[in-house]
């Protein structure tokens, strides 16, 4: 699918707030409410737009600790990136997975009620994964910016 | 702190996927009226659980076929530098998330970028540009994956 200048202004506006009303949005993209619709419709079976989910503020539910770890997994074992990232699916306080190119092959993103928790999960739930090889963790301390916008 | 039941979880579980659900297709899924799911919806907004939409994307399909995550280690620290160095970094439209963090690097960010040499681009001219920067680490994406996180089994 081709997409047009008027895609673009619409997911521009929508990527940056993506909590915006159907309404609001239409006007700062410039079209009607029925145009927005038909495009936003067109994109999705398009496969551009994948999802629209709600956005879960896990420190409202007492989550208030997040950390990034970053693994390095032993890789002589062919099997390793999948039953690394199986056994992490385990886990429920595993909110991401990523896989990499680079020195990190995988980061899992954790989440966990207090430092108590945290150490907890870090070595019951974290440490028995499969294939480690080395693992580096980054508290996470402020956002200070999350948005899914695109410079198009 | 709001206390969460089968039903909230439940809710959730749906919304984080597909936030246009409606309060009637919801209360369906889960055996609740129409009403009793909006209320709970209602319940989880005004407790700022519920907290806001995201929108996701086929970023290659729009011409961003890279995505890179930066680790960045300040060169001198202090009050003054991490400001600026925030002042600064959001303002670049490629980064979408800048964390700060404690351990290996100061700070996190996702980068988007069309290929490989425009990312090359962003770093040189903007990344290495911006106040204070040390040592930055450059992992490339492959693959990402949202979990439903501690909300009970589906």
């Amino acid at each position: 699918m081709q997409i047009d200048e008027t895609d673009r202004r619409i997911l521009r506006h929508w990527l940056a707030e993506p909590g915006l009303e159907r309404a609001i949005l239409a006007e700062r993209a410039g079209v009607t409410q029925a145009t927005l619709w038909r495009r936003i419709e067109r994109l999705r079976s398009a496969g551009i737009i994948r999802a629209e989910g709600a956005v879960i503020d896990w420190r409202s539910l007492g989550y208030a600790v997040e950390v990034s770890l970053r693994f390095t997994l032993d890789k002589t074992n062919p099997r390793a990136f999948d039953e690394f990232i199986a056994a992490a699916r385990d886990v429920p306080e595993v909110i991401g997975i990523e896989t990499f190119l680079g020195r990190v092959d995988v980061r899992l993103n954790v989440i966990a009620r207090d430092m108590g928790h945290w150490t907890g999960i870090y070595r019951q739930r974290i440490l028995v994964l499969p294939h480690i090889a080395e693992v580096e963790a980054l508290m996470l301390v402020s956002t200070i910016k999350d948005a899914g916008g695109l410079p198009i | 702190m709001i206390d969460l039941d089968d039903l909230d979880r439940g809710i959730l579980r749906i919304l984080s996927r597909d936030a246009t659900v409606s309060a009637g297709e919801m209360g369906r899924m889960l055996g609740l009226s129409q009403p009793a799911a909006w209320r709970r919806v209602r319940r989880l907004e005004e407790a700022g659980v519920l907290a806001g939409r995201r929108v996701e994307v086929d970023r290659e399909k729009l011409g961003f076929g890279v995505t890179v995550f930066l680790g960045v280690r300040l060169a001198t620290k202090g009050r003054v530098s991490l400001e600026d160095f925030e002042r600064a970094v959001q303002a670049i439209p490629e980064v979408q998330v800048v964390q700060h963090v404690l351990g290996l690097f100061d700070y996190r960010l996702r980068v988007v970028a069309r290929d490989l040499s425009d990312f090359e681009r962003v770093l040189r001219r903007r990344i290495m540009t911006l106040p204070g920067v040390g040592n930055v680490e450059a992992n490339v994406l492959l693959t990402e994956e949202r979990r439903p996180g501690p909300l009970g089994a589906a």
